[in-house]
């Protein structure tokens, strides 16, 4: 290979069935075992939801896939290369495709948020020319539903939901195929959380992302997510999607899917479907029914 | 696999055609993105067809040139015209930094807020000691309120902590001080002077005046940075809401332990840079070193020792001030703690060697010469 070619090799896009595989996971944190034997395959091109009580180490899971874990043993494959084999910081040329979200955006405070974007390209793409890396960095966060003044603010001037939109441009940065979002919604509006639902999922069908998502937010789960991992006892105990988990027979699962929150939300998405529907003369009836049913049982 | 992203100008129907051949990605496009920006003359058509794949951000490199040369793009896959779809009406010209202000604007700008800043500083450094003083009355009106654990605590990170390093340098200094005033007393056969030399100057001036200067670079920078994280965490905030005033639970405490913690720790120092100097007069000039401390008791006059223990408090009191008037002004992000941080030790060690200087005065102008 030659020298200008190895500087301009790229990698194709992961064409296999599972850009990831945790197999027989087991993390410990001194006498609390948080993992054992965990097995989770996540589909390409799929947005995999990843539920659990706190504690169950959700946050642990996504750590250990993205390298910032070595668990106590067990193998995690991201696009068929191991990451637990890599040391911490070497460079086995997955880090340049895939893009994580962390909690609180974990911008960097003292750039700004279109700065914080071309991080990631200047990092691994130095021969990019300015103009160029200045017009992505621009696009990425017009992308993520930022307006265009967010482009030269710090951090410290965004609010929440500004801050975890400009998270998530600087995930992009690179178009990576894999995206790792920590509970994106928590802590934002009803409003901004649906808007960045559809966001997420647009992005997916575009970008043919595959998102690995943690979250509490069962509305969510029920709008994009296309299967969802239950993690508890220290395992995933079911991955599928959300009718067929709420057909099955665990107690937490039940629990989760079927308490007042989660039929709420089931509640909302029907009517949301039936909505679509609204010029059926049938379906205006039905809307109204089960309007009046939530209602009736939100005064009980 | 690995391909280079390539391009080529040929003439087609209608005008020239740029047909864009390979990999147009994040990874590839650097080594064609110069070349593209600098095309020149007409081109009717942008032919993808050749593009073996594509993200977003060769789609925008092919929207670019379409847009730049009013041209059509043709041969897109179904994915590329994905992209080129999301990407419309994404151009933007904001700036990626700050806006900057140019350079002759800039510096005066800056040197103004300087001044302003000074000023301002001034007033709330002053304010706070106002608020202080309130905060220290009511306390005393209500002495259950007080924290004694947090004073403790405080004053074993201030004082304690601090003796083994304050003691190693005091002890150095005397050293240095017996050594090189012996070489230029010698000159005039008044070696034994350097006693009187080491015991007033320690206990006048230095044995404070470098434990002063330690205790800043240890305590206030610790102080400003521990209020400043506290800060930007909302720990001082949630105290507020909870009806715990942060100036009682956090500041007196701090400030208590210097003002106590520093005449003491001022005190030790000097008396270890006698020690030094005694071992340095062994040594040197013969003079034994049990001899050398009964004739500092003899040379040196009991109010040397007033002087300097009457500046430690106050020197205690300017150093636990700015460095939480400091810490407590940190807001925004990370940066700030650092950059309040060093204002704090800056700022205490430039006012403790300013009151300094008034206090040799003003004891000269006492008699206590």
């Amino acid at each position: 290979m030659s020298e200008e070619e190895n500087a301009f090799h790229h990698h194709a896009r992961y064409r296999g069935d599972y850009p990831i595989v945790v197999e027989g996971l087991t993390n410990r944190f001194g006498e609390i075992t948080v993992h054992e034997d965990l097995d989770l395959k996540v589909q390409r091109g799929e947005i995999l939801g990843v539920v659990g009580g706190s504690g169950t180490g959700k946050s642990v899971l996504m750590r250990s896939i993205i390298g910032l874990q070595t668990p106590n043993a067990g193998d995690v494959r991201v696009f068929d290369k191991s990451i637990i084999e890599a040391e911490p910081d070497e460079e086995i040329g997955v880090r340049d495709r895939w893009g994580v979200l962390f909690q609180g955006g974990a911008l960097f405070s003292t750039l700004t948020v279109g700065e914080n974007v071309e991080v990631p390209l200047k990092q691994f793409y130095p021969e990019i020319s300015d103009e160029l890396r200045h017009e992505i960095a621009r696009y990425k966060v017009l992308l993520s539903g930022l307006p265009e003044e967010a482009v030269s603010k710090y951090p410290s001037e965004l609010s929440g939901g500004m801050k975890k939109r400009a998270g998530l441009a600087r995930a992009l940065a690179l178009d990576p195929e894999l995206l790792f979002l920590d509970e994106p919604t928590a802590g934002l509006d009803p409003i901004g959380a649906a808007a960045f639902d559809r966001l997420t999922r647009e992005l997916k069908e575009t970008l043919g992302l595959t998102v690995f998502l943690i979250t509490h937010d069962l509305d969510t789960l029920h709008e994009i997510c296309d299967r969802v991992a239950v993690l508890a006892d220290r395992k995933v105990i079911a991955v599928d999607t959300v009718p067929n988990l709420m057909d099955l027979d665990h107690p937490w699962i039940q629990e989760y899917f079927n308490g007042p929150r989660g039929r709420a939300a089931l509640t909302a998405q029907a009517l949301d479907e039936l909505r679509k529907h609204m010029d059926l003369p049938i379906a205006e009836h039905a809307v109204k029914a089960l309007d009046n049913a939530s209602s009736s049982k939100d005064k009980a | 696999m690995t391909g280079l992203a390539e391009y080529e100008l040929h003439e087609g129907e209608g005008g020239a055609v740029l047909a864009l051949t390979g990999p147009y990605l994040v990874s590839s496009i650097g080594a064609v993105d110069e070349d593209l920006r600098s095309l020149e003359g007409d081109i009717a058509q942008v032919d993808l067809s050749g593009v073996s794949e594509i993200d977003t951000v060769g789609a925008w490199m092919a929207c670019h040139i379409a847009t730049r040369h009013n041209a059509t793009i043709t041969g897109a896959s179904e994915r590329a015209q994905r992209l080129l779809g999301a990407l419309e009406g994404m151009d933007s010209e904001e700036q990626i930094a700050a806006p900057r202000l140019p350079v002759w604007s800039r510096v005066p700008e800056a040197m103004g807020e300087k001044v302003f800043n000074a000023r301002t500083g001034v007033y709330g450094v002053l304010s706070f000691l106002g608020s202080l003083i309130l905060a220290t009355w009511s306390l005393l009106r209500n002495p259950r309120r007080f924290r004694m654990v947090a004073l403790v605590r405080q004053a074993e990170l201030v004082g304690v902590s601090a003796l083994p390093i304050i003691g190693l340098m005091s002890f150095l200094i005397g050293i240095v001080i017996a050594q090189q005033g012996a070489v230029q007393l010698a000159q005039f056969g008044a070696e034994t002077l350097t006693i009187n030399l080491v015991g007033r100057i320690t206990l006048r001036e230095l044995g404070v005046l470098m434990t002063a200067i330690m205790v800043a670079g240890r305590s206030g920078s610790a102080f400003a940075a521990q209020l400043g994280t506290m800060k930007l965490t909302e720990e001082v905030d949630a105290m507020r809401t909870i009806g715990i005033a942060p100036m009682e639970a956090l500041v007196i405490p701090r400030i208590m332990a210097a003002v106590l913690m520093m005449p003491l720790l001022g005190f030790y120092a000097s008396c270890m840079a006698i020690i030094g100097g005694a071992v340095i007069g062994d040594v040197i000039l013969g003079i034994p070193f049990w001899t050398f401390l009964s004739r500092i008791q003899e040379v040196v006059p009991t109010y040397d020792l007033w002087v300097g223990l009457i500046k430690a408090p106050v020197f205690g009191l300017i150093i636990g001030l700015a460095g939480c008037y400091h810490g407590l002004q940190v807001r925004g992000n990370s940066e700030e703690v650092g950059i309040r941080t060093t204002m704090a030790v800056v700022s205490a060690i430039f006012a403790v060697i300013v009151l300094d200087a008034f206090f040799a005065v003003f004891f000269t102008e006492l008699g206590w010469g």
